[in-house]
């Protein structure tokens, strides 16, 4: 339908929607006021997955299924995509900051000659027009931004826009259309999986254990683990702590790591340098642990405690444990 | 081979960055301007490429006013061997659709066989333009490269991506775009020999009529810039560690309601 509000969706890659697409499809519904339609290309849709989409407020869900479209090749799924919106013509394309979408939907906004904001934080429509907020400099500034035209194109930012109310009565609605797939010229040669952590992944957990300098070396990280399992959180580190070896960089917070913004994040001995406040400071509470008082953290943190991190994140362990009954 | 690295110049990330007078930019008075770090990564990957492979160029592109030939300038004594400098005034309030146009036409111009980029500028950090590019060149793209191996003959890449849980490592027949990742290399400083020999070296300036570009409008626009919303000031908790502790965890639980 021409007027539709297009949700790209992100899998977990076993068939069902990642919890983000509550999010997208959310902020849809609020924006659309017409339908709200999820867009899934897969190499395989489970049916329990096109439930949850509906659930969450997808009136159709244009099902994609394909072999082709694993693993994810962006010439691949862009002009797939393109395709499809060139014949239905939405209004809207959102999906979310993953590490595929973040490259699909830039070559989609590509492929159609339309804008493309990566990385929102606000939608809001002003009349006719549909105007973004996006953080710039690594979120030292926000930029509001607009389209000349539509379809517009948009990645939103994991744990920013208000999840939808899944209402398990509505029935999934699944159209298959024909849609014809470019040919691949990537090709996978070998996937090497990390060793599982068993806690979730930085850019999308909602919550957030971080250690820096203060941590004092890699071996210190495991108490910060400890914590992180009982209260189920990801586990980050400062640039300091990067760059020292201590931990590899994708868990890095900042401007040259990532930029999260948990429902809680608890920072550990880290002092709170201009870029790595630039990647968190959009968190919604803010727990700050450091010797030093006057450390700039501090200034942002919604909660302090000045002391030794080393006896403060065990006793904070357990008193978690408690909390939680573990 | 050809070679093209891509890079922008930004403010540095302790730049304190201001609004400037017109709302849609940043204020530059005191601005110190770096290449943006992850572009450090790229160039660093193309020399490493130049030393493998005899007869390889390394030619570093740059769009931006006349500022940005300092950037290029310091390419140039890391060790790329000549410059390209898109300078063209039409260009100044370009989309990242309008910015991967102009550098598509160079790469064209250039005969590139492989395109390497950081993986985001960290000054709009939007990491659009590398897709966007490759798209419009009809080309292979990979982000957030961890590793690359290219094969004898020059034909196909072999470069490891990083994904959630872990890396996927494809093929790809050349040419090709890839953009960098940090961890991928660990990029070298100017030596004084490098800094006295890029004064020699060549910038070549362009401007959008000699790539063939119509003035078309941007499809994104900056509407404005804004501070942040100031977070409400927060409390010290004070006591002994099993005091503060309990009491954190009762704040987070009953005010906060963050867990």
């Amino acid at each position: 339908m021409a007027n539709a509000f297009w949700c790209v969706v992100e899998d977990d890659r076993q068939g069902a929607p990642k919890k983000v697409m509550a999010e997208v499809l959310g902020e849809a519904a609020r924006l659309s006021g017409g339908p709200v339609e999820a867009v899934w290309l897969t190499d395989r849709a489970e049916a329990e997955g096109a439930k949850q989409l509906a659930a969450w407020g997808a009136g159709k869900i244009w099902l994609l299924e394909n072999a082709a479209f694993a693993p994810y090749r962006g010439e691949v799924w862009a002009g797939a995509l393109a395709a499809l919106a060139t014949r239905e013509q939405p209004r809207a394309i959102l999906g979310a900051v993953t590490t595929r979408q973040r490259e699909l939907l830039a070559r989609l906004a590509a492929r159609l000659g339309v804008g493309f904001s990566a990385d929102t934080v606000a939608l809001a429509l002003e009349g006719d027009s549909l105007v973004a907020t996006r953080p710039v400099y690594a979120g030292k500034l926000l930029a509001k931004v607009t389209w000349a035209r539509t379809p517009w194109v948009a990645t939103l930012r994991p744990n920013v826009f208000k999840p939808a109310e899944a209402d398990p009565a509505r029935e999934p609605v699944v159209e298959r259309p024909s849609v014809a797939i470019p040919d691949a010229t990537l090709q996978l040669a070998e996937r090497r999986e990390e060793v599982s952590t068993g806690l979730p992944e930085l850019s999308e957990a909602e919550l957030v254990v971080s250690g820096g300098r203060g941590m004092k070396g890699p071996e210190n990280f495991v108490i910060l683990e400890q914590l992180a399992s009982v209260i189920g959180a990801a586990v980050g580190a400062s640039r300091a702590a990067v760059d020292a070896g201590w931990r590899p960089h994708r868990f890095q917070i900042g401007q040259t790591g990532r930029t999260i913004s948990p429902k809680l994040y608890l920072g550990f001995g880290i002092s709170g340098a201009i870029q790595h406040l630039a990647g968190m400071r959009t968190s919604k509470i803010i727990v700050a642990v450091n010797k030093d008082p006057e450390a700039p953290i501090f200034k942002i943190a919604d909660y302090g405690i000045v002391g030794d991190l080393f006896e403060v994140v065990p006793a904070l362990t357990d008193e978690f444990k408690k909390l939680l009954g573990k | 081979m050809k070679i093209l690295v891509l890079i922008k110049q930004v403010p540095d990330t302790a730049t304190q960055v201001r609004i400037g007078a017109d709302p849609r930019a940043i204020d530059p008075t005191g601005v110190t301007w770096i290449i943006s770090p992850y572009d450090e990564f790229a160039i660093e990957e193309a020399l490493r490429i130049r030393e493998k492979r005899a007869q390889s160029e390394v030619v570093t592109v740059s769009l931006g006013p006349e500022r940005v030939k300092e950037a290029l300038r310091s390419s140039l004594a890391m060790g790329a061997d000549r410059a390209v400098h898109v300078n063209d005034p039409g260009l100044e309030s370009a989309d990242t659709l309008l910015t991967a146009r102009a550098l598509a036409a160079v790469v064209k111009q250039e005969a590139a066989a492989l395109v390497l980029c950081g993986r985001q500028a960290i000054d709009d950090d939007m990491g659009t333009v590398p897709a966007q590019l490759a798209e419009l060149l009809g080309w292979p793209s990979l982000y957030w490269i961890m590793e690359q191996s290219i094969d004898a003959a020059g034909e196909r890449i072999r470069a490891g991506r990083q994904v959630e849980g872990g890396l996927e490592v494809m093929e790809a027949p050349l040419p090709c775009v890839l953009t960098a990742q940090k961890g991928l290399n660990e990029p070298r400083y100017p030596t004084l020999k490098g800094i006295m020999g890029a004064k020699k070296k060549e910038i070549r300036n362009v401007q959008a009529a000699e790539l063939g570009l119509t003035a078309d409008p941007a499809q994104l626009s900056v509407v404005t810039l804004q501070a942040l919303p100031p977070r409400p000031s927060g409390r010290i908790i004070p006591g002994d560690v099993k005091d503060a502790v309990r009491e954190l965890v009762r704040s987070l639980r009953e005010e906060a309601k963050a867990i």
